[in-house]
């Protein structure tokens, strides 16, 4: 358990599970410092690709290596990891079933300053409109490394959403990551909220106020948004009176509409809401101001909650 | 790789094989009634010579050796050539071809190559990506301890895709010399002559420019195809062929012709060509 930013867990996890797997290949897009894939340079530079500021022939190099066995962690930016390589994904990564797993750190207004264009908020909808692709977003320290691991032996194309600021430690090692599976991070009664990534922070930081006002929340965290856990949010869903979801990513194509889409299919009529950027553009500011001023904060969550009973 | 010179008679016997192989892309293109044959016989030499000169090392019965040299079609449109030579290199069998561009096709010969057909490496379609994917492969197998030769073939329109360059500086920054690259420099791209669509000029410069070891040649002259691909490796550098050659050769009526670009022939067309590919 660890406070830290799911980027630095992902750079630790890649140099701890690096020791003992020769096909581990990473490549980065020339942030690997701010990616952490660097420490897995640093520690195994023959298989490590700085590929340079170039993310379309870096996508499409992994792919290469993947069809030698390699399993290759193609990381950088998501807004250019992805936003520049939606073809190269598609083709060679997708549709050609390559064994490459996409890390897109920096995602959502959480990025705070550098602005609009580098806050990633269409990723997780680009990534779960692909065929073949799975994608896995996880909330803590522990979340990511065992995600990481997971994804080693997961044989298929993976899109893996990291953030850049510090996380709160939410899981311990009891904690049992599994691709596919959501889980009730807190059992409350009145009403459902499904959160991923940083938004499972923000979501207990508005049941701490919540509970104040005797307002009991479940909490479960969605950390694989594609395949989603159909069941658990079925069930989830069926057994409280209300569903919100929370998500640092624009509300068209999100965690929103894909637990919207197993309750049209489960036919199950709650109230329900979507905590996420409404479908516009922010601006510059820290992360936290982001939060507050576009609707992600604890307060928006809590708000949310208090209108939805 | 067979370092002996060919002689004489092999050559001959490699130019039969690339008429028998144009004719046999012509009948799928025409079956299927839809097709790129320009792009096909372009590159129909380099390809004959690349599987039936013994340049590439492949096991057709073991199509996944971790060993094989690989061979890339990163012009995917000419995807006729590509099966048909598969075909020919018991990847798949000439039935199989009955296939082409047709639904349920068993062996999956879609428009364009996709690696659930046996011999093909990974996906292609989008121009421009062909140079990474393989660029990658030449950076796997080393790491694997192989070493793979690694060829690739692109086409002149598709180097106009800037992710080409991209790949050209990442294989010269790894010193990939096992990643070859060969030109189908046709002139004639879907929708105008390279010149005019955007001049690729100097090509050779600019290749020269990014460090790549550069060769040029007549891509329909069977010895010089040879003479070229036989090279040992260049101790670095990554290698590209620029092989001049001319869209739709072999059939007068053809060559040179944006028209033939995507187009399948008629009755009439296909019997005319028939008789030029003898």
């Amino acid at each position: 358990m660890k406070d830290a930013a799911t980027r630095d867990a992902y750079g630790q996890a890649l140099v701890e599970l690096g020791a003992d797997d020769p096909r581990i290949v990473v490549l980065d897009a020339g942030v690997s410092d701010s990616s952490r894939s660097k420490k897995f340079g640093d520690k195994y530079p023959d298989r490590f690709f700085n590929m340079g500021i170039a993310e379309a022939d870096m996508v499409c190099t992994a792919a290469g290596l993947a069809t030698t066995g390699k399993i290759p962690f193609a990381t950088g930016f998501a807004c250019f990891l992805l936003g520049r390589t939606m073809d190269q994904v598609l083709v060679s990564v997708a549709y050609s079933n390559t064994n490459v797993k996409l890390v897109g750190t920096h995602t959502g207004l959480a990025v705070g300053e550098d602005g609009p264009s580098a806050q990633m908020i269409v990723d997780i909808a680009y990534m779960r409109a692909m065929p073949n692709m799975i994608v896995v977003q996880p909330a803590d320290w522990e979340e990511t490394v065992q995600a990481t691991r997971a994804l080693i032996d997961y044989e298929g194309p993976a899109y893996f959403r990291l953030g850049r600021p510090k996380v709160k430690a939410i899981f311990d090692s009891s904690y049992k990551f599994e691709i596919g599976k959501g889980r009730v991070v807190k059992k409350g009664s009145d009403l459902v909220i499904f959160a991923t990534g940083i938004m499972v922070q923000e979501s207990l930081k508005a049941m701490e106020m919540l509970e104040k006002e005797n307002i009991n929340v479940t909490l479960v965290n969605i950390s694989t948004l594609k395949p989603i856990d159909r069941e658990l949010i079925t069930e989830m869903a069926a057994s409280h009176k209300a569903v919100i979801t929370a998500e640092d990513h624009n509300y068209i194509g999100g965690l929103g509409d894909a637990v919207g889409e197993v309750l049209l299919d489960a036919q199950i009529s709650k109230s329900f809401k979507r905590v996420a950027v409404r479908d516009q553009f922010a601006e510059t500011g820290t992360g936290p101001e982001l939060f507050e001023k576009y609707g992600l904060s604890a307060n928006h969550i809590a708000q949310t909650v208090r209108d939805s009973l | 790789m067979s370092e002996s010179q060919l002689t004489i008679p092999d050559i001959a016997e490699l130019e039969k094989l690339a008429l028998e192989l144009r004719r046999l892309a012509l009948k799928i293109i025409f079956q299927a009634g839809s097709g790129h044959p320009g792009g096909s016989f372009s590159a129909t030499d380099l390809m004959t010579a690349l599987f039936f000169g013994g340049i590439l090392n492949y096991d057709s019965n073991n199509p996944k050796d971790p060993k094989r040299d690989r061979f890339l079609l990163s012009k995917g449109h000419a995807s006729a050539i590509y099966y048909s030579v598969l075909a020919k290199a018991g990847y798949i069998s000439e039935p199989d071809l009955d296939s082409y561009r047709k639904i349920n096709s068993g062996r999956f010969l879609s428009g364009h190559a996709h690696p659930k057909t046996p011999g093909v490496e990974i996906a292609s379609g989008s121009l421009g990506q062909g140079l990474s994917v393989a660029h990658g492969i030449a950076l796997g197998t080393k790491l694997n301890g192989y070493g793979s030769k690694v060829y690739v073939i692109l086409g002149d329109g598709e180097l106009q895709e800037g992710q080409i360059w991209e790949a050209a500086m990442s294989a010269d920054k790894f010193k990939s010399n096992n990643l070859i690259a060969i030109v189908d420099y046709n002139k004639v791209a879907q929708d105008n002559i390279t010149k005019d669509l955007k001049d690729l000029e100097p090509l050779e410069d600019k290749w020269n420019a990014f460090n790549w070891d550069v060769h040029r040649i007549d891509g329909h002259n069977m010895e010089a195809i040879m003479k070229v691909l036989q090279l040992p490796l260049h101790p670095e550098k990554p290698r590209v062929i620029i092989a001049d050659t001319i869209k739709g050769k072999g059939v007068s009526f053809m060559e040179g012709k944006t028209a033939w670009h995507g187009v399948a022939p008629s009755a009439e067309d296909y019997e005319k060509a028939l008789k030029e590919l003898q």
